[in-house]
């Protein structure tokens, strides 16, 4: 028994270790910040901040305008989960996949898209919705219908469609079966994703900062504006432990609403049945949130092919270019190879360590001890997903730049940080699958005398492949577009695209803004081309939370 | 009534129910018994109206009930496993269809206790259907099934998910609440001790088409081949000499082939057969026998508790009558 939770623990001190320094580490730094004054603990400052009328503000505008967008994604996701997980709707398999691009575009260029959409000469111009808190919702919305479409669509498609069969046969209708049925069951995962959603939009940083500017912050805005404009790290300090509190709460409430599958329970995909008439309703909802997902990244590329009064090519030639007055050190295309080489080893470091914690947390417990210890783990590794990038990407700053752990001028800080950010993505995708694996199927090889490694070979590898695969490209797809932590951490002569992008858009001039617009093409195209060739593996449950 | 007509249910190129015609009279239950695949439980749940048509109608009462969705059809389906709705308590559950019609709360608290004396369980309301074992949750789902007195009740294996004893008691249980009820009832089963414990009328389905149907002591006497002869629980069909050997020592007229039970053969110093015996095995009942039979072959047969007979020995058979079926001839395989 005491061997069993030494094992363990000797094969998590790699994963914690790295998550202690890469994450504890400068969290706490940058918590430290603001709680140690000279030397000494001094909280009260950190309760004054707090007492701010903007801070409230802030913290307010955080929160509605997260819940609003959270409750329009239900809403918005809901039909469409149903349509394309139970009916058999021709090109089911590519609006999945479709759907599931917003989810991994980066940040910067959903903003730069909705910008042009609703900016003054874009289609929906008129509505005069640029720059407003609406446009903020909208974009929130845009990012998260994908979670919502996914987690609960693979939960609606694993259901079993006997309990409902069995209540039309006692007279419910279709709608009282629903009510009565259907979303009882389902419960567990909307409100499941429906609190991941609302952690990603309150912590949501990319798209706040570029379509609200210093007007409208949200709390994560707020934190990266003082610190790097007004340099006042004790108000930031505070708003982050305000935030990490809510998230931990939040992600703890997640966790628990969290279905858990019963290993021992083989997943069963029931079949998807022929559209009826009556399915109008729930078909049309689903095209109308395909046009208005695809309707932002059309008007985004028309933009860039845009070019006086014609169209052409030019905004992509100039990619070549570092911009009109200079705008940026290095051309476009060095960022995008910069990315990529980012890319690549935040990808590595994210499935090494994701891989492990996965097989960490989904061994079956022998004692109670053990159990405790797992649990404790799956939450610890689940931080990052709500911990502000901002905050990660600061407290690297000021804490690994001193030996032992001089980290700045390493080339791979901007890569820790980032599989730090995609490391929940891998184990959210990693996990399921080695849960669902019998834990019969390992007692039997080893009494057939396979080694525990021989065991991981022949039970565990051929079922895990293919989502550590899909995990691979929903990290690379994740690290391509990370803004928040690399707007800290890139060095000005060696930028990522998404940074270059925000440049680019802070800059006066026609050119750059064009240019802006074709590098946000390429990244999307980029980020696009990794998720859909992920979707083709056909991973049950990738993108679920 | 219900009427089924030539009832087709293609999936793709295969017909899983193929051309499939049965009557049902009010309070009769019919048991549709067949191998597992051979399409029973698609034939059900196209009753239910779970399953489009291909071809072919289902009518009640001489309406045709093609455009009417299961939720207006009126029968109660009764699942394999129960299907109770987990995150309701069980008189919740009983309560499902009564509260779906805004049924008086006192009528339905009413109600609920009745068909829970009904079923046995009385005092069961507030329990959770995962607290309840295997026999327990189907009779909760027999009464929510119950509750609104649905003109027809369709059972899939009601009882297959039980253990053997559970099966046997609650068999008793089902078919006296069925008489009482008289409630018209569609059972399928692949078991075909479920089908005789529960059943008045039988259908013998085989790879989607119903072979044979009729009251069920007569199918059981006069099975309309050999296959069917065997799912029945006869435990070996002759043919030819073989056959006529059996027959004319039973005082039969010679036909092309016959079906015995295992205690068609019973050893009699008086009678017509001499056969050497090659095992024994005594039961609780009976001294079960596998003899080697002049002119027939190797063939179940059984003596009486007590009598000593053991491999090797030479002893003399009787046919029992009742314990064969003679098979029409046009239908040897």
């Amino acid at each position: 028994m005491t061997r069993r939770l030494a094992a363990l623990l000797a094969l998590a001190a790699g994963p914690v270790l790295v998550l202690g320094v890469l994450f504890v580490l400068p969290v706490a730094g940058m918590v430290a910040e603001g709680f140690v004054v000279d030397g000494r603990f001094a909280p009260g400052a950190v309760l004054d901040v707090l007492a701010r009328p903007r801070v409230r503000r802030v913290a307010w505008f955080t929160v509605w305008t997260s819940g609003t967008a959270t409750l329009l994604a239900v809403v918005l996701g809901l039909p469409a989960a149903y349509a394309l997980h139970r009916l058999a709707l021709p090109g089911r398999a590519a609006v999945r996949a479709a759907l599931l691009v917003p989810f991994v575009l980066p940040t910067v260029v959903v903003g730069v898209a909705f910008r042009q959409l609703l900016g003054e000469g874009g289609p929906l111009g008129f509505l005069g919705l640029d720059g407003t808190p609406v446009a903020i919702v909208c974009g929130l919305v845009f990012f998260n219908v994908a979670v919502v479409v996914r987690t609960v669509g693979v939960a609606w498609e694993s259901l079993d469609p006997r309990p409902g069969q069995a209540a039309a046969a006692l007279g419910a209708s279709p709608w009282q079966v629903l009510r009565t049925v259907t979303l009882p069951a389902l419960r567990p995962a909307i409100v499941g994703a429906a609190s991941i959603v609302f952690l990603f939009c309150a912590t949501a940083f990319g798209i706040v900062l570029t379509l609200g500017g210093v007007r409208y912050a949200t709390v994560e805005t707020e934190i990266y504006l003082l610190t790097t404009t007004i340099f006042d790290l004790q108000a930031a300090a505070a708003l982050s432990v305000v935030q990490i509190v809510v998230v931990v709460g939040l992600l703890a409430l997640a966790a628990r609403l969290r279905a858990t599958p019963d290993p021992t329970a083989q997943r069963t995909v029931s079949p998807v049945r022929p559209v009826r008439r009556s399915d109008a309703p729930v078909v049309v909802a689903t095209l109308l949130v395909l046009g208005a997902m695809l309707l932002p990244l059309l008007t985004l590329v028309a933009g860039s092919l845009s070019v006086g009064d014609g169209w052409g090519l030019d905004n992509y030639r100039a990619l070549t270019t570092p911009g009109d007055d200079q705008a940026l050190l290095v051309p476009v295309t060095a960022a995008l190879a910069t990315s990529l080489r980012t890319a690549v080893d935040a990808t590595w470091m994210a499935l090494l360590v994701g891989t492990l914690v996965s097989i960490i947390v989904t061994r079956r417990s022998h004692s109670p001890a053990e159990r405790r210890v797992r649990a404790g783990l799956d939450g610890f590794f689940m931080l990052p997903l709500g911990v502000s990038a901002v905050t990660l990407g600061f407290g690297f700053l000021i804490t690994l730049d001193a030996p032992p752990l001089d980290l700045r001028d390493s080339p791979l800080l901007v890569p820790m940080a980032q599989a730090l950010v995609a490391l929940p993505l891998v184990v959210r995708t990693l996990a399921p699958v080695l849960a669902g694996v019998d834990d019969r199927q390992r007692q039997a090889a080893a009494s057939l005398g396979a080694s525990a490694w021989r065991t991981l070979l022949t039970v565990d590898l051929p079922v895990v492949w293919k989502p550590m695969l899909a995990a691979s490209g929903f990290a690379f797809a994740a690290s391509l577009g990370e803004f928040g932590a690399t707007s800290f951490l890139a060095r000005d002569e060696s930028p990522t695209l998404p940074v270059v992008i925000f440049r680019l858009i802070g800059h006066p001039g026609e050119m750059n803004y064009g240019m802006a617009l074709a590098a946000s093409v390429v990244l999307a195209a980029a980020t696009a081309a990794v998720v859909l060739a992920v979707e083709r593996l056909r991973v049950p449950g990738v993108g679920a939370f | 009534m219900l009427q089924l007509t030539d009832v087709t249910v293609r999936y793709g190129d295969t017909a899983a129910v193929d051309a499939v015609s049965l009557d049902l009279a009010p309070g009769q239950v019919l048991a549709v018994l067949g191998p597992s695949g051979c399409g029973k439980s698609t034939l059900l749940r196209a009753v239910a109206g779970l399953e489009p048509l291909s071809s072919g109608s289902i009518s009640w009462d001489g309406a045709d009930l093609a455009g009417t969705p299961t939720h207006k059809r009126g029968f109660a389906l009764m699942f394999q496993d129960g299907q109770l709705f987990g995150h309701l308590t069980v008189a919740r559950n009983v309560a499902y269809a009564l509260r779906l019609r805004r049924t008086p709360a006192a009528r339905v608290a009413a109600r609920v206790r009745e068909l829970l004396d009904l079923v046995g369980l009385a005092g069961y309301d507030d329990r959770l259907p995962g607290t309840l074992s295997g026999g327990e949750r189907q009779r909760v789902a027999l009464a929510r099934a119950l509750a609104v007195e649905p003109r027809l009740i369709l059972l899939d294996e009601p009882l297959s998910a039980l253990d053997a004893t559970l099966r046997e008691r609650l068999a008793g249980d089902l078919r006296s609440i069925l008489r009482e009820a008289g409630t018209t009832a569609l059972l399928v089963t692949h078991d075909h001790d479920e089908a005789f414990a529960l059943a008045d009328r039988l259908a013998v389905m085989r790879a989607g088409r119903v072979v044979q149907q009729g009251a069920i002591g007569e199918v059981w006497r006069e099975p309309v081949d050999e296959e069917t002869a065997l799912f029945l629980g006869y435990a070996s069909v002759l043919r030819e000499d073989a056959a006529a050997r059996v027959l004319s020592a039973a005082g039969l007229p010679p036909a092309y082939a016959v079906a015995l039970r295992r205690s068609a053969l019973v050893v009699d110093p008086g009678g017509d057969l001499r056969a050497v015996v090659e095992s024994a095995r005594v039961t609780p009942e009976v001294v079960r026998l596998v003899v080697d039979v002049e002119e027939v072959g190797r063939v179940d047969a059984v003596a009486a508790l007590g009598s000593r007979t053991s491999p090797g020995d030479e002893v003399a058979l009787r046919v029992d009558v009742t314990r064969l079926a003679v098979l029409p001839i046009s239908h040897a395989s």
